[in-house]
């Protein structure tokens, strides 16, 4: 009984400061997922753009940001951007590296639902006589947009758990609150670490469970 | 869809159009980079007044003759390598039993399988990692592995299955014929071909987890990311942006490298067909934030890993 009665007691006590970290970890997944969304919209339109310079800078964004651990764009954003000049407190710094971190994915994934629209659909309308702006706004965006969905969904669970990494840089986040949780808490440590899982499967796996229920929608339709 | 089907071939005066605005995007881009340089290059003064010098200073850079320095990024660059070869070897076998799991005939073993999946697939990596060191005492190298095994295992398990799923169901039945038992039929006919199916994604994931394994900075494994930040904390946070700028460059060399040689690999041996390959992907976008873009077989292969750190 004793054990069951410490575990509870530990229990009471973390959920203050898990419940703080898992709102800061929600708040950085609201912003830099929105910021992320922007900006590789943008990389994405560069990126198909008919002029060669943005395509290419777009190109090469996409490849170092890709390539390079997000430990090291937010090492970049916390600790060498405040070199620079930049005054900005630890959240909004690891908003930004994850932010920079996540937009070329969604870039990628919105550049990609547009390739997958069938070559046909626009050869057809534009057999019809329609002009470009006819074609890509009435048959190949609406279908690229609801294809871009889950994947871009899939972006954002992955964002979701890299939002762990910016605990490492002085942000409260969960996990931060998991690893404080568990050093003061040795007795019970398997439940302070299952706990933290369990706040983030809480966010991923609807998440993921949208995204399959989608697809499943859009593979029908095609 | 090639872009070119969406409007006539550009005649002369958009030619013309196309190529100013290409002229002056590209100066504004350099004209970016230059102002980066040049405030990256400027001395700064500090709030108590103290001059710094910029970043391109002597004084910041002359640790890089240091033969020190370099051992050190040496070690580091054979630890990260150390670590990610065993866990892709570990991710791989984990990987397979995760597939088997999951295409069991009996419930009892597919239903748990399924749930411990979601669960490795749905946090996040750094957690798991902390998770191995602090239950099991492995020290921090194995703590990193495991880790790195566990999560990419139930990623590649996942795509695994839905290559399995993706074949004709001909196969199977083919091999149930001829008098093989369901284990050989799995192992026999339908493993080698799901795999080769697969072997995009499978690569795309290894490369992903190159990249992962500077989480095991938080157990203080001595792979890249940390190294760069105790020689920071040995020889002072002036040299921070020069030892900084040397880790990104050896990153991006190691990973662009790494996801070439995948590609390439992918190319020559990956599915034949047409089916899946890093430039065709059959269902767009379907990689998460992988390496690579990568695609997914008929099944419905899900992917909300996104490779984490990837």
């Amino acid at each position: 009984m004793d054990a069951i009665s410490n575990a509870i007691d530990a229990l009471v006590s973390i959920t203050p400061l898990y419940m703080q970290g898992f709102l800061l970890t929600l708040a950085l997944l609201a912003i830099s997922g929105v910021g992320a969304f922007v900006l590789g919209v943008l990389i994405a339109a560069m990126r198909i753009s008919p002029v060669p310079s943005l395509r290419v800078f777009a190109t090469v964004y996409t490849e170092i940001l890709r390539n390079i651990p997000l430990l090291l764009v937010l090492f970049f954003c916390a600790f060498v951007l405040p070199i620079l000049g930049v005054e900005l407190d630890f959240f909004l710094l690891a908003a930004l590296g994850l932010t920079l971190y996540t937009s070329p994915f969604v870039a990628e994934a919105v550049r990609s639902g547009f390739n997958g629209v069938p070559v046909g659909q626009a050869e057809a309308a534009r057999s019809i006589g329609m002009g470009f702006t006819q074609t890509v706004g009435l048959v190949i965006m609406p279908q690229a947009s609801r294809m871009v969905v889950p994947p871009l969904i899939n972006v954002f669970i992955a964002l979701t758990k890299n939002t762990s990494v910016a605990g490492i840089f002085f942000v409260n986040e969960l996990f931060k609150a998991t690893y404080a949780a568990a050093r003061d808490n040795g007795d019970v440590v398997v439940l302070t670490l299952v706990y933290a899982a369990a706040l983030y499967l809480a966010i991923t796996v609807p998440l993921g469970l949208i995204a399959g229920a989608i697809e499943k929608r859009v593979m029908v339709l095609r | 869809m090639s872009m070119s089907v969406l409007y006539d071939a550009p005649g002369p005066k958009t030619r013309r159009n196309s190529a100013i605005a290409s002229v002056i995007g590209a100066v504004a881009i350099l004209a970016g980079l230059t102002w980066v340089f040049f405030i990256l290059a400027a001395p700064r003064v500090n709030a108590n007044g103290a001059e710094q010098p910029g970043m391109f200073d002597p004084s910041r850079t002359d640790i890089l003759s240091d033969p020190q320095v370099w051992g050190a990024f040496g070690g580091a660059v054979v630890e990260t390598l150390r670590m990610a070869g065993v866990a892709a070897v570990l991710a791989i076998l984990v990987g397979i039993l995760f597939s088997f799991g999951r295409t069991a005939a009996s419930k009892w073993v597919r239903i748990p399988t399924s749930v411990l999946l979601e669960f490795f697939r749905g946090m996040p990596l750094l957690l798991m990692i902390l998770f191995v060191f602090l239950l099991f005492s492995t020290g921090s190298y194995w703590a990193g592995v495991l880790g790195l095994a566990v999560y990419n295992g139930a990623i590649i398990g996942e795509a695994l299955r839905a290559g399995i799923n993706s074949l004709p169901k001909g196969q199977r039945e083919g091999g149930l014929s001829v008098g093989l038992t369901s284990l050989q039929t799995r192992f026999i006919i339908e493993f080698p071909q799901a795999f080769r199916q697969m072997l995009p994604i499978i690569l795309a994931q290894l490369v992903v987890l190159v990249k992962d394994t500077s989480l095991a900075y938080v157990v203080a494994y001595p792979e890249l990311a940390r190294t760069i930040k105790n020689l920071q904390n040995f020889y002072g946070s002036r040299y921070l942006f020069t030892l900084f700028a040397v880790g990104f460059v050896i990153y991006l060399v190691m990973n662009v490298t790494l996801s070439y040689i995948a590609r390439y690999a992918a190319k020559r041996s990956g599915p034949k067909l047409g089916k899946v390959t890093p430039d065709n992907p059959k269902v767009p976008g379907a990689e998460g934030t992988r390496a690579i873009t990568m695609p997914r077989g008929r099944s419905g292969y899900r992917d909300n890993s996104g490779g984490g750190f990837s």
